[in-house]
Order: C-alpha cells, then structure tokens, then sequence
C-alpha cells in the first residue's frame, strides 16, 4: 500500500526535485567508499579462493571471466544490496522514526506538506536510481580487485585478464546484473520508510524500527534475488 | 454537567460564525473510549481552553481538529469545511488555513530557525525569496526571537523553542490557531512570556484559537488581560470590563464535556470536581 502510493506520489504535483537530489548525494554518493571497499575486496578474495582450483586444472587464465561474471551477474548486485541496505534502510528508518515520535511528521502534515510526497517518494526515486550506479561501481571494483591478485600474487597478464573478463560479458549477463539493483533499491528504500513512520515508543521504538528495516531488508533482498535470478534465466535462452 | 446554551446550539446546525465545531465525536484507542460523543464550537474571533487530566484527550482533539487522525464517530467542521469528510489530499489546503503549536514544539531539527518559521512560504512557493525572508523577520520579532534567525532547534532552550514554533504557525496569519501546551513544562516566567504572545496573537490579528493547557491561571490571565499596542505589552482589563474578551472554558472528564462556559460561570459552578480542579 505505501510502496504503491509513494510511486503515484512521484508523478503527482508538487515534486521534489530537490529533495530527491539531496537523497542521491546522501545515499548515492554517500554510500560510494563502503560500495567500493566491498566490490575491491569481493573481487579480490574471489579471484583468491578460485585461484586455487583454476590452477589444479591448468585454467588460470580463465579467472578474469570467472570475477567478471560472477560480480556483474550476482556478487556486484546482492553485496551493493546488502550494503547499502545496512547504510541507507537503517539511515531512513531512524531518520523518519525520529521525525514520527518528536511529531514532526504531524508538524509537516498540520503544515500543508504530504510527507508521502515530500519524504518517501524522493527517497524511494533516489535509492532506485543511484543503487544502479553503485552497482556498476561496484562490479568495476570487484574486477580491479581480481586484476590487483591476477597479476600481483599469480604474476598474470593484465591485457589478457581484462580481455577474458570483457569478452565473457554478453548482453544477458549485463541485463541480469542491471535489472537487480533497481529492484533492491525499491526494497532497501520502501522496507526503511514504512518501518521509520511507524516507530512508536520514543528512542527505544526508533532503535527497534532501525534494526528491523536492516534485517527485513537484507531477507527481503536473498529473497528476491533467488526469485529474479530464476526467473531471468528462464527469460533468456542462454541460460536455460 | 454544565454547558452553556450558545455551545449546545451550535452543533444542531452549522453555525455560520464558528471557526471550529465538533458534533458528537467519539473516539477509542484498543478499546479504551477517550472521548465519547463530544460536542462543542468555537466562534470567529473566540478563544477557548481545553482543560482536563492528563489522558482525557486534550491533545487529541487538536490533532482531529486539524484531521491529523479520524475519529470513529462523530463530524468535524473547521471554517466551514468538514474535515470528516475530506480526504487528506483536500486537508493540505485546509491544515494552511491552521496554524497548530504542538506540544514539544515539533521544529524540523534540521533546519534553521529561519527556514522553520519560513516552511510553510517556502512550500506554497508563491512568495520570492525577500519577501519569505521580510516576513520570517517580522513573525520573529512578534515573538522577540530575531537573533536566532540563523539558528538550529537544538541550540534554543525549551521556551524559545515555544516562541518559534508560534512564530511558524503565524506566518500565514492562520484563520484558527491550535496550542498544545504551550506552557507546559516552561518556567512561570517563560510560561507568562509566552501567554503574553498568545494574547498578543488574539488581539493583534483577531484569530480564533483552541488553547489546550492544564495549567488554570493561564487561560484566567488571557480571560483577564489584553494587549496594548501602544506599549507593547499584556495589561489587565480594566475593572468592569472583564467578561467582554470572547473567552471560553471547556472541561473534559472520562470522555466526556462536564464544563463548556465563560470564566464566570467555571467559578461559579457547584459541581465537587469541577470546584476541586479550580480550586
């Protein structure tokens, strides 16, 4: 119900602009260090551990396609989920439980303002939008990480580590990687609002609402994900 | 029970002076009844003080005043629109026709002080930005808070934040004025301070208010004084003038009006409670 009402407030008059911009600087841009630390060091452990059983069957040359898909079709996606739902589902959720329990939704409302149009839904347009970026981010990163192992600790070529992980990439692969994050973004962004206006019972109801929107969110992204990833290999021929 | 006779007529039909009338309004929280068929009207130009324990539903009726919650029963006129009725897509418009002080002040804690008194300019967007910026100094002012134009809520201390909070609900000099408390838990000189604008606020700009308090001498100090222009500030009516501010008193007990009438008739009343709450 407030998923469904947040995405018609994002067509209706008056709209945010400003405030959705305000939202990506805060979850885009703001979540920009944890999303690379994570996909360098996703990248560089992956290109680690598989480094180890590519070697017993003579294909190390194969890990550049190994890091490139697994980051771009799952890893890259579901960790840049995960981690800006731990930054971003907590950050809304105890923002607006504040707001709820000093009144200052009440405030908003008894002064004109829907807070559906002027909270929610630029918070929602924003995680949507940026979780994309993030995520394409992210996947690069992950990709410079199982370079920095390919050539630093196996002594690999570079040219011919980024030439398998960009010829392994097809369009599919890229699709599935891209349709996630919008999806996730939805989650993170509409899990911490409805669990941030319905805080009740002061700090301690705040608290209790962060840790909520954090785990439901992170469940609701496996979740999904398990779904979308089935149901877009039954969409694309390659993959059946 | 006592309750006045121009208050029992009002809800027969909708007055055409009335800034605020409520008709048998009810409303339970997880079945506990809080108020139970409540009725009353508040005139243009009238100041009435919601008294009652904590609990009875003061503040509860501010905020089905302004539609902020739906009562289960019952139909809520204010300044001729049935807020009942409405849906909160159509309250926008009427919640800019009513300034409310809450109880904690409610300032957005992350704007400035002077974006917080703006806020409501600054959405209509229809003013330019000197004319939001002359009008949040003159509210300011009115509440003797200027310098703290550029401040946070967070650096004000509880009675300024009071003062502000009124200086956002005046800007658009709003028909009906709702107070939560607005006294409560100041200082008696603070609190004098701010009743001092209230009075201020009726007797300048004439507005409408609903005063919720459980602080007596309060609402008797608006029934007793008005504001003098001349010297900028609150001074006693004159003696043979009282009863002639348009100030009523309103009581609330277990859900239900036991008390709706001037000053006079509230120290004249022999109900035991009614003489033990007063006294």
């Amino acid at each position: 119900m407030l998923a469904a009402r947040s995405v018609a407030a994002l067509f209706q008059r008056p709209r945010y602009l400003r405030d959705i911009l305000v939202q990506c600087d805060f979850i885009g841009v703001g979540s920009l260090p944890i999303v690379i630390l994570t996909g360098f060091f996703t990248g560089f452990v992956f290109a680690l551990q598989s480094a180890n059983s590519l070697q017993r069957f003579g294909s190390l040359s194969f890990i550049g396609e190994l890091v490139s898909l697994s980051m771009v079709r799952e890893l890259g996606p579901v960790l840049t989920g995960l981690m800006v739902a731990g930054r971003n589902a907590s950050g809304i959720a105890s923002e607006l439980g504040s707001m709820m329990v000093t009144e200052q939704i009440d405030a908003m409302r008894a002064l004109g303002t829907d807070p559906l149009k002027k909270l929610i839904a630029p918070r929602i347009a924003a995680t949507v939008f940026m979780l994309i970026f993030l995520t394409i981010i992210s996947d690069l990163m992950g990709l410079v990480g199982g370079m920095v192992v390919a050539r630093v600790l196996l002594g690999l070529d570079v040219h011919q580590y980024w030439t398998t992980a960009w010829e392994s990439l097809v369009r599919d692969d890229v699709i599935m990687g891209l349709v996630k994050p919008p999806i996730f973004g939805f989650l993170i962004a509409t899990v911490g609002c409805f669990y941030g206006i319905n805080s009740r019972g002061g700090t301690q109801g705040v608290g209790r609402a962060t840790t909520q929107a954090v785990v439901a969110a992170s469940v609701l992204i496996l979740l999904t994900d398990a779904v979308v990833t089935r149901l877009l290999m039954l969409t694309f021929a390659g993959y059946r | 029970m006592e309750i006045a006779a121009p208050q029992t007529r009002a809800v027969q039909g909708l007055p055409a002076a009335s800034a605020l009338v409520f008709d048998n309004v009810s409303i339970a929280f997880q079945e506990h009844q809080v108020l139970d068929g409540i009725s009353f009207h508040l005139a243009q130009g009238e100041t009435k003080a919601l008294f009652g324990v904590a609990g009875s539903g003061k503040s509860l009726i501010l905020k089905l005043a302004l539609g902020l919650i739906r009562p289960d029963a019952g139909r809520i006129w204010v300044l001729g629109e049935e807020v009942t009725a409405l849906p909160e897509e159509d309250l926008f418009e009427l919640r800019r026709r009513v300034g409310m002080v809450f109880q904690e002040s409610a300032l957005f804690d992350s704007l400035t002080v002077h974006d917080n008194v703006a806020y409501r300019l600054l959405e209509e967007g229809k003013a330019g930005e000197d004319e939001i910026d002359r009008r949040v100094r003159t509210a300011l002012s009115f509440v003797e808070l200027e310098h703290t134009i550029s401040m946070f809520p967070g650096e004000l201390s509880g009675g300024m934040r009071r003062r502000v909070a009124i200086a956002r609900a005046m800007i658009n000099q709003p028909e009906v004025l709702l107070y939560d408390s607005p006294t409560g838990g100041l200082d008696p000189v603070t609190s004098t301070t701010i009743i001092e604008l209230l009075v201020k606020q009726r007797d300048v700009y004439n507005s409408s208010s609903l005063l919720v308090t459980h602080r007596l001498q309060d609402a008797f100090t608006m029934a007793s004084h008005y504001f003098d222009r001349s010297e900028n500030q609150m001074r006693p009516l004159p003696p043979g003038s009282r009863g002639q501010i348009a100030m009523s008193f309103l009581l609330l007990r277990d859900g239900h009006i036991i008390f709706d009438g001037n000053a006079h008739d509230l120290a004249q009343s022999r109900d035991e409670y009614i003489r033990e709450y007063i006294a």
